[in-house]
């Protein structure tokens, strides 16, 4: 990885533009990284190279938050959790297609690029 | 052995200023009237500051904004804002400093009139860039996060957490200064609004205003001044994150590291602790830092806070002002921990009194559980 150039932060994103979910993986030590970062944190090895993430995860902890209803009576909560990837690195997501209240520790997810507050981000379904 | 920072310097004066509700007046005037209150309460002048500690929720460069307005023209500052545990690691700071000689009289100050402004927590905290797109509400959803880690890890259940809600009020009832009063039981915190699983509105700390200063200065001079001296025994931060997503286990906070640290450098052990102040943001806090402190094992803080135990009569008096929760929240809270503790150990607690309280730990909790600083406090008879 040089110094030159556009980021990790950049181009995480630039892969999910793409459509490509990739993580950062210490060449030396097989350890993976995430957030995209210039070093492995700790010990500072510079040598990270982007490998596609697996996409699977557990739920690691798990909120709803809880919004005032709509209108008509329906909910606008929605959940927040933090999801541990296969990889070992954790990230906050959320998970969709069941109630923010089904989601559960422990839950086997599976992630999904999708818009999330205006631009691509990751967000997880149950498998 | 205790570090040779144990005992040299000590607290010589608190005040406070607006705690509660403080209609029309503004976070700096709330600040400089505690200030002005701690310096009279140990019998000095404003004059004699020439150290200042501070941090706020509204102030970039706060200890610019305290000299001015204070006008003063301190030979140290410390503007270190961790968060909420900011005040713990000024007094370690403060107890450096003057040691060192580098200031002689350190006004460690804060003020706050969120409640008045809005009613809502206000906070120059940016947001977290990999977690804001998921619309968190900050702090709380942390909070909650790591709640429901700790019930799925440990077992510890809503109930559990409610007790320490319900022993909050308890001892609020005995503080006249507390701001949120009345009987409050664990089915009423269960029935309350859920506002971010599992932690419902009275799991939840006060949003109040509120001012607080206290006035440090080498333990020579505090035997002289106007109220009994209260000791800085010692003194240690830990911090391992900055976002809850990047906490390394949502169950251990770097409280497991400041507090041992501290104690030692203080001499004592837990067992000789009389009163423990914890930063009670949310129900969850008072466990985590009940087990990572070492007042029960990991896993265990949900059990050792049922029937009462932190309540007053209970096995260890914690948070006796009435806490975040029910005494004053005013968007950082930690120097009112060190209020209530020189309260305290000066005796002068009132119906809410310790009975041989003469050494406190003070634990400060800033962030998303990211920032950890524990000092211990002690009297006269602990030097």
């Amino acid at each position: 990885m040089t110094e030159a150039g556009p980021g990790p932060e950049a181009a995480f994103r630039a892969f999910l533009k793409e459509g490509r979910f990739m993580i950062q993986r210490s060449a030396s030590t097989g350890r993976h990284v995430f957030y995209p970062r210039v070093a492995l944190p700790g010990t500072g090895e510079r040598d990270l190279e982007w490998v596609p993430a697996s996409g699977f995860g557990t739920v690691y902890a798990t909120t709803v938050a809880r919004q005032r209803p709509n209108p008509d009576g329906s909910s606008n909560d929605y959940n927040i959790a933090i999801v541990e990837l296969d990889e070992g690195v954790r990230m906050m997501s959320r998970v969709e297609g069941l109630p923010p209240t089904e989601v559960k520790i422990g839950q086997r997810v599976k992630a999904r690029i999708a818009e999330v507050d205006g631009a691509p981000g990751i967000v997880f379904d149950p498998v | 052995m205790a570090h040779a920072l144990r005992g040299k310097t000590a607290v010589v004066g608190i005040g406070t200023a607006g705690t509660g509700e403080a209609p029309g007046r503004s976070a700096i005037e709330l600040l400089a009237d505690a200030s002005l209150n701690a310096i009279a309460d140990a019998g000095l002048k404003l004059s004699d500051v020439d150290g200042i500690f501070a941090a706020t929720s509204t102030h970039a460069f706060p200890t610019l904004s305290v000299a001015e307005y204070l006008g003063l023209r301190p030979r140290f500052v410390d503007g270190t804002n961790i968060g909420g545990a900011s005040f713990e690691a000024h007094l370690l700071h403060a107890a450096l400093a003057l040691d060192a000689g580098l200031c002689d009289v350190a006004l460690i100050c804060y003020g706050s009139n969120q409640r008045s402004a809005g009613g809502r927590l206000v906070s120059m905290s940016e947001p977290q860039v990999w977690e804001a797109p998921f619309k968190p509400r900050m702090p709380l959803t942390a909070y909650a996060l790591a709640a429901s880690r700790h019930m799925h890890q440990f077992g510890t259940t809503r109930e559990q957490l409610a007790e320490v809600a319900v022993a909050a009020r308890a001892w609020a009832n005995l503080n006249p200064a507390a701001f949120a009063r009345g009987p409050l039981s664990v089915a009423d915190v269960l029935a309350s609004r859920m506002i971010s699983d599992p932690l419902t509105v009275l799991d939840c700390c006060l949003v109040t205003d509120g001012g607080a200063a206290c006035v440090m200065t080498r333990a020579d001079r505090a035997r002289h001044l106007a109220k009994p001296p209260v000791y800085f025994l010692g003194g240690a931060g830990a911090q391992w994150h900055r976002a809850i997503s990047a906490m390394p286990d949502l169950t251990v906070t770097a409280a497991s590291e400041s507090g041992p640290r501290a104690l030692a450098h203080a001499g004592v052990s837990l067992a000789d602790v009389k009163l423990a102040m914890l930063y009670d943001a949310f129900t969850i806090c008072t466990v985590l830092f009940l087990e990572d402190l070492g007042f029960c094992p990991k896993g265990e803080g949900g059990r050792f806070v049922e029937g009462g135990a932190i309540a007053p009569g209970g096995r260890l008096a914690v948070n006796t002002n009435g806490g975040g929760l029910s005494c004053v929240h005013p968007g950082m809270y930690g120097l009112f921990l060190i209020i209530e503790a020189v309260t305290q150990l000066r005796g002068q607690a009132g119906d809410r009194q310790v009975r041989d309280c003469d050494i406190a730990l003070v634990h400060g909790n800033g962030g998303t559980l990211s920032a950890q600083v524990t000092g211990v406090l002690g009297s006269a008879a602990t030097v």
